[in-house]
């Protein structure tokens, strides 16, 4: 029994991990950028919901709301303010250490704001815990509302982006930017769309997050940030059903690797999965491999 | 002729670089004879040098060999820990050891285990490309970091004693002591670095990365930058050539790393030394001050690292203020919009002056 109490449990964090990894991955696809702030995104759609539940004591629905049109609004700006300025930019790297500018930014935010102590997150889900076989088996709210929320999620963004105009759009402009262009499209709205996408995505992620694990600090986004990175590289970046495998087998992973070898050396069973995967499969379980030629 | 003109003109750029350095260090010396510096300045001299040369150390990888790389704390971290581990024992089993000698072998052994590293890393990294490279070695920092915070060696008369799991298991005996302590880390290093010997070994890095640049090995490192396929169809063997630039530059971290560790009586490797965090801070150092600029990424080392402690009296809002003129930079440095409007700027001031001689 156990043994299924951490498969779920794994799925119901990998489920997180996906939900982040589908930011990631988007964002990558289309702009091709390492979106460094999008783990800070997280945090501070979690500190939204948690202002608006804990302290105004709003409904949690409403707190929920507001982290993803807060996160939905600050992604848009950050790509605007931060990012587009950078998009012709002769290396590649100059937008990354802008991106890595903007997650110190918001950690500072977040930091003079709410403080250094970590604050205890209400979960947004008051739901009993489910049992099954006979009380032996027991999953929490949390943990089926997670997984339930990421199945809609990724079927819904699925049908999006093959049955819209914008995600047709969205599609196109990751393929070739200025054959997009000519075609009509609008490159610079299709890709702050994605931004949009990605970072409500992400405050969902957040809220979800936190309510399991309801430790809340200015820098609570970023090991998850980097783990989802990990997720979308593990799945092949870029692909969208590539990030949601590489989060949920990540998730996987990390709570059998705490639960059956060592939860000391938990990260270090990640990362070294991650360095297998693309050692045999460089570019990820997804990815496609464009070969370079003269 | 021309091919001579050259060299001499390398060289003149280096002997500037070179005399920078030795500028600088000519005038903390001045200041902190006539005491004209505070003692946050004289705790900040030694980082300052480790931050420079883990900065010229990254710009190798990241300016000459064109790789991305997220995990040279990674390397920091080895170069660090073996040395730590050695000045210790030497300090239980030789304690007549002169000081001096102990931390040249320290620093040798720094840097040979983190270059080692790097060979072993780098066989399997880089064979991958572009960002799938930087985030496997994400990773590789990510796990040295783990493994030392659970590693647990203890020294005793019957010689070393290694635990993965926990302090209680390394079953030593009663007069033994521990060398590393799991999370706790090396407690108890000598306290060797110094200022001079910090500066002497950011002027040797130079001298091995400058040097390096300007020779045969150094041209086709670039040449595999700009294009590897031209550069594998002249016969230039990419992977020895790769791993050179990589392992050189592990090899760097790492007695950036020994610096690092004999300046602090307690060694633990936490996330924010040895993290990505750390790794992506040396990577700020290197773009800000220009990929492939030696000079340039010193210079913002040592901006970047004074800059948080210059801002200190603005208490909370200093890292706020960091955040916040990172992103300017950045955009005032590389956005092409920013770019034209500074040469327009530039060309309008010289015509300025031009009318005015002609007037």
């Amino acid at each position: 029994m156990s043994f299924l109490t951490y498969l779920i449990n794994g799925i119901s964090l990998g489920s997180v991990y996906a939900l982040i990894a589908l930011g990631y991955t988007m964002v990558y696809g289309i702009a091709k950028m390492l979106n460094f702030a999008h783990g800070d995104v997280i945090m501070i759609g979690a500190f939204t919901t948690y202002t608006i539940c804990s302290t105004m004591g709003l409904h949690p629905v409403i707190g929920v709301l507001a982290a993803v049109v807060v996160c939905t609004v600050l992604g848009m700006a950050i790509e605007k303010i931060a990012y587009k300025p950078l998009r012709k930019a002769s290396s590649s790297l100059a937008v990354l250490i802008t991106a890595i500018g903007v997650s110190y930014l918001l950690q500072n935010v977040a930091l003079l704001i709410f403080g250094a102590n970590s604050k205890s997150f209400t979960s947004v889900i008051s739901m009993e815990p489910i049992r099954l076989a006979g009380g032996q088996l027991s999953i929490t709210g949390e943990t089926l509302v997670t997984i339930l929320s990421c199945i809609v999620i990724m079927i819904g963004l699925m049908l999006f982006i093959n049955k819209t105009k914008a995600g047709q759009a969205m599609l196109a402009v990751s393929e070739d930017k200025g054959a997009a262009q000519l075609m009509g499209i609008n490159v610079n709205g299709t890709i702050a769309l994605t931004f949009a996408i990605g970072s409500a995505l992400a405050a969902i992620a957040g809220v979800l997050l936190c309510s399991a694990y309801p430790s809340l600090t200015p820098y609570t986004g970023s090991m998850p940030g980097i783990k989802a990175f990990v997720a979308a590289v593990f799945g092949g970046i870029g692909s969208i059903p590539g990030a949601f495998i590489g989060g949920i087998l990540l998730g996987i992973i990390e709570i059998f690797g705490k639960a059956y070898i060592s939860s000391q050396m938990a990260d270090a069973i990640v990362f070294g999965v991650l360095i297998v995967v693309l050692l045999v499969k460089p570019t990820g379980l997804l990815g496609k491999n464009i070969q370079e030629k003269v | 002729m021309k091919t001579k003109f050259k060299m001499t003109k390398n060289f003149k750029n280096n002997l500037i670089t070179y005399g920078m350095v030795i500028g600088a260090y000519v005038v903390i010396q001045i200041l902190s004879g006539t005491g004209n510096i505070s003692s946050l300045m004289k705790g900040m001299l030694v980082p300052l040098c480790t931050y420079t040369i883990l900065a010229v150390s990254l710009n190798l990888t990241v300016g000459i060999l064109g790789e991305l790389s997220l995990g040279h704390a990674g390397f920091m971290c080895v170069g660090a820990f073996t040395s730590a581990f050695f000045s210790k024992c030497m300090g239980i089993v030789a304690p007549d050891m002169p000081g001096a000698i102990r931390f040249f072998i320290a620093i040798l052994i720094g840097a040979v285990t983190a270059g080692l590293f790097g060979i072993l890393i780098g066989i399997p990294v880089l064979r991958l490309k572009g960002d799938y490279l930087a985030i496997v070695t994400l990773a590789f920092g990510e796990i040295i970091k783990n493994l030392v915070n659970i590693l647990n060696v203890g020294l005793d008369e019957n010689g070393l004693h290694i635990s993965f799991t926990s302090a209680m298991d390394v079953k030593m005996s009663e007069n033994g002591t521990f060398i590393i302590k799991g999370a706790q880390g090396i407690t108890g290093t000598p306290n060797d670095s110094t200022f001079t010997i910090g500066i002497i070994l950011l002027l040797i890095t130079l001298f091995i990365v400058l040097n390096l640049i300007n020779s045969r090995t150094g041209r086709a490192i670039m040449a595999i930058r700009d294009n590897t396929i031209a550069a594998e169809s002249v016969g230039i063997n990419i992977t020895k050539y790769k791993l050179m630039a990589f392992s050189i530059s592990a090899a760097l971290a790492g007695v950036a790393g020994v610096l690092y560790a004999h300046n602090l009586s307690t060694l633990t490797a936490q996330p924010k030394n040895f993290g990505y965090n750390m790794s992506i801070m040396i990577l700020v150092f290197v773009v800000l001050g220009g990929i492939g600029s030696i000079r340039g990424s010193m210079i913002a080392a040592v901006i970047l690292t004074l800059l948080p402690e210059l801002l200190r009296g603005l208490k909370d809002y200093r890292m706020l203020i960091y955040a916040i003129v990172l992103i300017v930079m950045m955009l005032f440095n590389w956005a092409p919009k920013c770019i034209e409007w500074r040469e327009r700027f530039i060309t309008k001031i010289k015509s300025g002056k031009k009318k005015k001689e002609v007037s």
